[in-house]
């Protein structure tokens, strides 16, 4: 069935794409790429320890993509702190930042890596066929999983769909509306997430 | 006899006293991971996640789950602080919204 994924006998999943399902998928994890950024190594190509103990950034992102990508771990999205208080969960959340975010970027790029190469390889091994079955093993799968859920968040944070109505309200999008090939894209990717996490289920 | 009737007791009191250190209950956990709710993550991901990454039951990664859904944000995990932050850390990998604070109620 298209756009669903189904386990395979002895682990992983496949799924039916055609070359435009190939190509949108490839496309916005491109995009995605091109947002989290090639990473302190891509400053400094000689240095092989450049990766290893390069800071990362202490301030949150501009973009609210990455912003969401990449929030606070510290302060309470509902609460009202005190001065005192967000000045100190402001410091921690820096330094939060500054240890893990290079990590959190390089495993979201690893994942959308790992994508655009299985389409790539997809691509030429079914080149004038009009589509291919994309088989994961369980560890792609759970690649694909990541990338699949980065994807829905960076679409959902450009849509500003911020609570579940705003979810409602996309389904019912007339046609003309320019938001509407991102939307009906979110919902395909929503499909393919949801069957593919149904093949991973312990 | 003394040396006879001595000893025995204070076995008995020395087991018991070695149980009552491995009785004392939970360590202070003053530290928790919050998971809040967000309108993009699916609700079938968002169980997966806890039972991948903390190897919670289906049902108890259920019940958190539906907790994040309906009450806005669950605790998932509790302990030391360093703990705490790679339970987040591990959290805003899989793409969950996750902060962490203080367990004062």
């Amino acid at each position: 069935m298209p756009g669903t994924f189904e386990p395979l006998p002895g682990g992983g999943a496949a799924v039916a794409l055609d070359d435009v399902e190939i190509s949108i998928i490839r496309s916005l994890a491109v995009q995605l790429l091109e947002l989290i950024g090639p990473g302190p190594a891509a400053d400094a190509p000689d240095d092989p320890l450049a990766e290893l103990f390069a800071d990362g950034p202490s301030e949150p992102p501009a973009d609210p993509v990455l912003r969401r990508l990449f929030p606070d771990a510290y302060g309470d999205p509902e609460g009202t702190p005190q001065a005192k208080e967000a000045e100190e969960q402001k410091a921690y959340s820096a330094e939060f930042r500054r240890y893990t975010e290079n990590d959190l970027r390089a495993g979201k790029r690893d994942n959308a890596l790992a994508v655009v190469r299985a389409l790539d390889e997809l691509s030429s091994a079914s080149a004038g066929e009009g589509g291919a079955v994309l088989k994961l093993s369980p560890e792609e799968s759970q690649r694909w999983l990541g990338a699949l859920n980065d994807l829905r968040l960076a679409i959902g944070s450009r849509l500003e769909i911020t609570d579940e109505d705003d979810t409602d309200l996309l389904y019912r999008l007339p046609d003309e509306d320019p938001r509407k090939p991102m939307v009906m894209a979110y919902l395909w990717l929503g499909g393919l997430q949801e069957t593919l996490v149904a093949t991973l289920m312990p | 006899m003394g040396s006879v009737t001595s000893p025995a007791p204070l076995e008995i009191e020395r087991t018991e006293s070695a149980e009552e250190v491995f009785a004392v209950p939970e360590p202070d956990v003053p530290w928790v991971t919050i998971v809040h709710n967000d309108p993009v993550n699916l609700m079938s991901y968002v169980t997966y996640v806890f039972q991948s990454y903390f190897g919670y039951t289906k049902d108890k990664a259920t019940k958190l789950m539906l907790d994040v859904h309906h009450k806005g944000r669950a605790v998932v995990s509790s302990g030391t602080r360093e703990e705490m932050e790679r339970d987040v850390q591990a959290m805003h990998g899989y793409g969950l919204w996750a902060t962490l604070q203080h367990d004062r109620k």
